[in-house]
């Protein structure tokens, strides 16, 4: 749909109007790439105002169920109560940046899955395993120099979450067992395996709870804030990194030609098992990072169970996002000042907290009912979307390997 | 008891034995945790066998035991009588309530049906839309009711066996295991038998399984993937509505938040692991709640002996992880391969007529 709008042409240009063609066609590329990017983020914008506005239908339906009598200026309270939860103050942007950091992180994690068209369901268990990981490592160097027990416990997350990415990776590559079943029982073993080690043998001695060691020195320095703690930096780090690998390094560019086409991938001598090992482990290895963060930044040791819904929070910034790292870092922007602002929405209007959840539903529903945002906003056809995912699921029943 | 005490093979004799003597406690439970996940896995067979996947039997589940326990608790509010004499200790407001599930079953089924099939998105997206959805949308329904507190319809009753059969001897307990059950567990005997035979020996089955396999041929003979898909795809959501009934009016008595946990995955690996057969997929269901009732039972009354020492040596947690890990095991290939229809996952665009 761009078309060559912006491409120099190759016909000589008199001197003097040289120096306005070149701005023209600058203006012009600027033009075009300005097109290009509202074709992008157009359906996702659209996708969170449709869900948006269904969601102030659910408040408005859910009064009904109570009996109260209908308000209608509830939804629009519930929404700026939360909008100004999450960014009307300090402590709340910052709030809202914490929450965003793990997202980004596991968001990722699912995002460069959907490039190499791979569906990594497992971001919940990766993070888990990260997080008892780093949890046990930065319990046992709690008194040891902050930089060490830092750097190690960090470490030591990512690691463990690179070796649960890489187990169903290894499974696809060797077995050909389909990553999406492969990952969603993963994270029920995940649990278990945390539960044994948070209940027994790391267990905090002398502690009422089934929790580990505080990670003392381990803990990650807060900057600024009421808990603006370093692993934002992490996050935000990441984002850039992803993108260069992605797009600039050659592991990238195999990465997604095998997600585009597996087979032309073989011809073309790359080895797409061994990429699929490849891809999982460092999915997982961002998933684990998410969770040391959690662990060593927010919440200082890990309890069995873990409540947390990383996973599935994850399928939606990577979806709502297109598996791009800077639509990703945006996505989990927008949920982190949900999940931030939805406390106050609680306070100031009383609507239960798991409307974010529901919002969340809904927007991978337009998202997926694509169409729909179309029709509504009068959006022609443009093929921006993730390509990569249809491979993903095809190749659900296919007797691989 | 000699055997006890041959060495490796003595501890197969112990671990029988203890299996035995846990069972009179154990057994009548089976089938009453066993009936969710098998209705779960009826419910993703009707998916997969024509060519759909379903992770979203969760969220299926889970809607369904909550609208169940709303309508069953409306009912009440609306004066219908609890209680009485009836079989199983039947009323209006649990009848509405199961019907009423089974119709939510099958309007979500409905949502996952359209996305996939008429608008073609990836299906696996789809199955995580419900769950997301269903989680958020009943937990935030659920606490904006419960400050009401409205009223309970209690729960179904087991069946009573007639006492001359329970005493029979060797075979009465079994019996009664089996049959002293509330009607939706009871009623999973029935549908996983009926489905076996629909699936393997009708002409519906047969089609079904064609358009799981090869729609493309399945077409050419004369089959309409599209309508037979949409079919399916619905009525499976009764089975996963009766499941969510079985939750919530079986067990429960009332709804709370993600009460399914987790079973529309175990039902998932039930499916997997009884590699797409109605059988296959009970005897995984039951199978999996062995393992979870065997862990309850070493926790409060663990084997003496030898046996004993071993097992209190393995962490509890692994009786729970082991469903899931077997369920990895078998579609890795490891034992016993188990593969999936070979259309699931695809979506189907029928050829433009000239």
């Amino acid at each position: 749909m761009t078309g060559p709008a912006g491409e120099p042409t190759n016909q000589p240009v008199p001197p003097a109007e040289e120096a306005e063609a070149v701005e023209a066609a600058d203006g012009a590329r600027a033009a075009s790439a300005l097109r290009r990017a509202w074709a992008l983020v157009v359906v996702p914008l659209g996708a969170v105002i449709l869900a948006m506005l269904v969601g102030s239908i659910v408040i408005l339906a859910s009064q009904v169920f109570i009996g109260v009598e209908i308000d209608p200026t509830l939804p629009l309270v519930a929404y700026w109560a939360m909008i100004s939860g999450g960014l009307g103050s300090f402590n709340g942007i910052v709030e809202t940046m914490v929450q965003a950091t793990p997202l980004v992180l596991a968001g990722l994690a699912v995002g460069v899955g959907f490039k190499a068209g791979l569906f990594n369901i497992g971001a919940q268990g990766q993070f888990l395993m990260g997080a008892l990981a780093a949890a046990y490592v930065g319990g046992q160097l709690r008194d040891q120099p902050a930089l060490v027990a830092v750097s190690l416990a960090v470490a030591a997350g990512a690691f463990g979450g690179l070796v649960y990415g890489f187990i169903p990776g290894a499974l696809k590559a060797l077995t050909g067992a389909h990553e999406v079943v492969t990952t969603i029982m993963l994270n029920f073993v995940a649990i278990s395996i945390s539960s044994y080690f948070v209940s027994g043998p790391l267990r905090a001695p002398r502690s009422p709870f089934a929790q580990t060691l505080d990670v003392g020195n381990a803990e990650l320095i807060v900057l600024f804030g009421r808990n603006g703690h370093v692993g934002i930096f992490f996050a935000l780090l990441a984002v850039p990194i992803i993108w260069w690998l992605l797009w600039r390094a050659k592991l990238g560019f195999e990465i997604r030609t095998v997600g585009a086409n597996p087979d032309a991938a073989r011809f073309a001598g790359m080895r797409p098992r061994r990429l699929i090992a490849l891809t999982m482990a460092l999915c997982g290895m961002l998933a684990g990072l998410a969770g040391s963060g959690e662990i060593l930044g927010r919440v200082g040791h890990l309890t069995a169970p873990y409540a947390t819904n990383v996973g599935f929070d994850a399928i939606t910034v990577a979806l709502l996002g297109r598996a791009n790292p800077v639509g990703i870092l945006f996505s989990a922007l927008l949920l982190g000042m949900m999940k931030a602002g939805a406390g106050q929405m609680q306070i100031q209007a009383g609507i239960p907290v798991e409307i974010v959840d529901v919002i969340q539903g809904l927007i991978l529903l337009f998202l997926a009912a694509e169409i729909i945002v179309r029709r509504l906003f009068r959006i022609r056809e443009a093929r921006v979307g993730l390509e990569e995912l249809a491979t993903v699921t095809r190749s659900y029943g296919e007797r691989s390997a | 008891m000699f055997l006890y005490d041959i060495p490796l093979l003595g501890l197969l004799f112990q671990f029988g034995g203890y299996v035995i003597s846990i069972l009179p406690t154990t057994g009548p439970i089976f089938l009453f945790a066993a009936a969710p996940i098998a209705l779960g896995s009826l419910c993703g067979l009707m998916n997969e066998r024509s060519g759909i996947v379903n992770i979203g039997i969760e969220g299926m589940m889970l809607t369904s035991a909550f609208v169940s326990a709303y309508a069953a608790s409306l009912m009440v509010a609306s004066g219908a009588t609890v209680g009485g004499d009836a079989p199983f200790g039947a009323s209006t407001p649990l009848i509405v309530g199961v019907l009423a599930a089974m119709i939510a079953g099958m309007l979500v089924s409905s949502l996952h049906a359209w996305l996939t099939i008429t608008i073609r998105t990836d299906q696996i997206i789809s199955g995580t839309i419900i769950n997301i959805t269903a989680l958020g949308l009943t937990s935030y329904l659920n606490q904006i009711l419960s400050k009401a507190s409205p009223p309970n319809a209690g729960t179904f009753q087991p069946f009573i066996v007639p006492a001359d059969i329970v005493e029979l001897p060797v075979i009465g307990w079994f019996i009664n295991a089996i049959l002293n059950q509330r009607p939706i567990t009871l009623s999973i005997i029935v549908l996983v038998i009926a489905m076996q035979i629909l699936l393997f020996r009708s002409r519906w089955g047969l089609r079904t399984r064609a358009v799981g396999e090869h729609p493309k041929a399945a077409e050419t003979v004369g089959i309409d993937v599209i309508r037979l898909r949409y079919r399916n795809v619905i009525l499976g959501g009764i089975f996963a509505g009766l499941a969510g009934a079985s939750l919530a009016l079986e067990s429960a008595g009332s709804f709370q938040n993600n009460m399914t946990v987790g079973r529309g995955f175990i039902a998932l690996a039930a499916l997997i692991f009884g590699r797409w057969t109605p059988l296959g997929a009970f005897g995984a269901a039951i199978l999996f709640t062995a393992s979870e009732a065997l862990e309850r039972s070493i926790r409060f009354v663990p084997p003496p002996g030898q046996l004993g020492e071993i097992m209190i040596g393995i962490p509890l947690q692994v009786y729970g992880a082991l469903p899931y890990l077997i369920t990895i095991v078998v579609l890795a290939g490891f034992v016993g391969r188990s593969t999936a229809p070979a259309a699931v996952g695809q979506p189907y665009e029928r050829e433009r007529r000239h």
